[in-house]
């Protein structure tokens, strides 16, 4: 890799991240591509590139700023800013990253706090069911946060179509996701209950 | 009789019932046996890797070791999200040994890397000999093809079409006498992984693509995904709600186009289960000047298939 103008501490967010992702800030010339081209840009409070920026300078209080923003929730991980960045900086990873550290953290923008209870909860069915099972997922959601109500509107609809199963498709081996679970012992998750 | 591993993932068991049974349908008349992967779990959706992503690969890991497990080489996975997620699994357990001993560990099993997920297209494209000439009502129809994110992205990982300007589902369109329609949104988002936590937000982002599809004439938008199809026919309310008007054009996945052009039935192929009915609004007239280029080179070609272009 060239020339690499800006230094951190081990104990850096960028740092971390590179040890974590294999991402490097440090490639980010700021070119902008990456947000001219991000469909949630606007919704974002710090775009792409200026989370890169912010990475790179390291400040103090920049650090911060990136494990609180409310970006990386609202990231569609779509993936066009990766594939157009002439750098090759793997954003989308890079922002996984940013969601779990400030979840593990206890970080999460405020306005973020229903994008977690969704996760949470698809994570719940997957790892008790094996598989997404959506009414025990829209149930679970409504739970979680309070101002969910146009798919559970939708249901109806929904069940007529024969979409909309009440029971859930388990699998046999659940033991087997509860271990890979467990063992993903990842403090992430746990962290994140 | 081929075989082939099949991973339907959750969604073809629910929301997106028709594109298991369009699939199922039309590989029926192909010759085609698909065999699901044993016990196969969930991929891990948008939820694994946002918050843990040693189990984003490890959910989408087990996937593939089970389907080891049945000596096949290809895995089509219909769904483009499941098909991303195992993928950038398959990309990662091949590049990162400490990884893979990781998830080997957490599954309980061994990862041989011998299966190969492939997508609807390509699936579609490797094997059109087998529908190719069973066309008896070709899809006469003007199409915008709309391959969304995670079929083209990141195309270092999928290693499929061009990123910026796919034609490969154009082709197969082609193929079943439909005109496929230059059009701007390809590739762009429909916003699927936040449909539920910021559904208005979604119909803004889906309103723009079915707006574009709409003034480029086509009589109907073909997909290849479920998130695309739910967000783009369930979720219309929510679209017609951002754009301030409605929009009656279906939305259609391929396999059911591929089953309509071999003359299998509309419920066979699950038709009535779409929310926006499968109903086409009239051809827009040819505009008098010709054609670009591009559009001339989307002319029906024989099965063989057509060389693509590695951009990445
Ligand atoms: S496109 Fe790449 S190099 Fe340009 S600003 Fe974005 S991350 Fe930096
Ligand atoms: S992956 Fe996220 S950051 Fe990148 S373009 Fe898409 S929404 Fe924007």
């Amino acid at each position: 890799m060239s020339a690499t103008t800006h230094h951190h501490d081990a104990d850096s967010l960028a740092h971390k991240l590179n040890n974590a992702t294999g991402v490097s800030p440090t490639r980010c010339y700021q070119c902008g591509k990456c947000t001219a081209g991000c469909p949630m840009a606007e919704e974002m409070d710090y775009t792409p590139s200026h989370i890169l920026r912010l990475l790179q300078l390291g400040l103090e209080g920049s650090e911060d700023r990136v494990l609180r923003a409310y970006s990386p929730w609202v990231c569609l991980t779509c993936e066009v800013c990766y594939a157009r960045c002439p750098q090759e900086v793997d954003i989308p990873k890079m922002m996984d990253f940013l969601r779990s550290e400030s979840a593990r953290l206890k970080k999460v923008n405020p306005r973020a706090a229903d994008f977690l209870s969704f996760h949470k909860t698809m994570l719940d069915s997957i790892r008790y069911v094996g598989r997404l099972y959506e009414v025990g997922m829209i149930m679970g959601y409504k739970l979680r946060s309070w101002h969910f109500l146009e798919d559970v509107l939708m249901a109806p609809s929904l069940f007529f179509k024969g979409k909309l199963k009440l029971f859930p498709h388990l699998i046999k081996n659940r033991k087997n996701i509860s271990q890979i679970f467990k063992k993903s012992g990842n403090a992430r998750t746990e962290a994140a209950k | 009789m081929i075989k082939i591993a099949y991973y339907p993932g959750c969604s073809l068991l629910g929301t997106a019932r028709e594109y298991d049974e369009s699939l199922r349908a039309i590989v029926k008349k192909m010759g085609i046996e698909l065999v699901d992967v044993p016990d196969w779990n969930c991929c891990g959706a948008s939820s694994a890797h946002s918050l843990d992503h040693d189990l984003s690969v490890a959910l989408p890991g087990r996937i593939l070791m089970q389907a080891e497990s049945l000596g096949l080489e290809d895995l089509v996975v219909p769904c483009a999200a499941c098909y991303s997620r195992l993928m950038m699994a398959r990309h990662e357990l091949m590049e990162d040994a400490a990884l893979k001993a990781r998830v080997c560990e957490m599954t309980g099993m061994e990862f041989r890397g011998t299966v190969r997920p492939i997508n609807i297209i390509e699936f579609l494209q490797k094997y059109s000999d087998t529908f190719t000439d069973k066309i008896t009502a070709p899809f006469d129809k003007d199409v915008a093809c709309y391959y969304g994110c995670l079929l083209v992205r990141p195309p270092k990982v999928t290693n499929f079409d061009r990123p910026e300007d796919p034609r490969s589902m154009d082709e197969i369109m082609s193929l079943l006498g439909s005109k496929p329609v230059e059009w701007d949104f390809k590739v762009e988002c429909c916003g699927a992984a936040h449909s539920i936590t910021r559904a208005g937000l979604v119909g803004k982002l889906s309103s723009k693509i079915i707006g574009n599809a709409v003034h480029r004439g086509a009589q109907a938008i073909i997909v290849a995904c479920p998130l695309c199809h739910s967000n783009l026919d369930m979720r219309r309310n929510f679209i017609n709600k951002a754009a301030g008007r409605k929009y009656d054009i279906p939305v259609l996945y391929i396999t059911e186009a591929v089953g309509l052009a071999m003359g299998i039935g509309e419920k066979e192929l699950g038709l009535h289960r779409h929310t926006v009915k499968v109903r086409y609004p009239e051809k827009v007239k040819v505009e008098a000047e010709p054609r670009p280029k591009a559009a001339a080179a989307t002319k029906p070609t024989p099965a063989a298939q057509t060389e693509q272009t590695e951009e990445a």
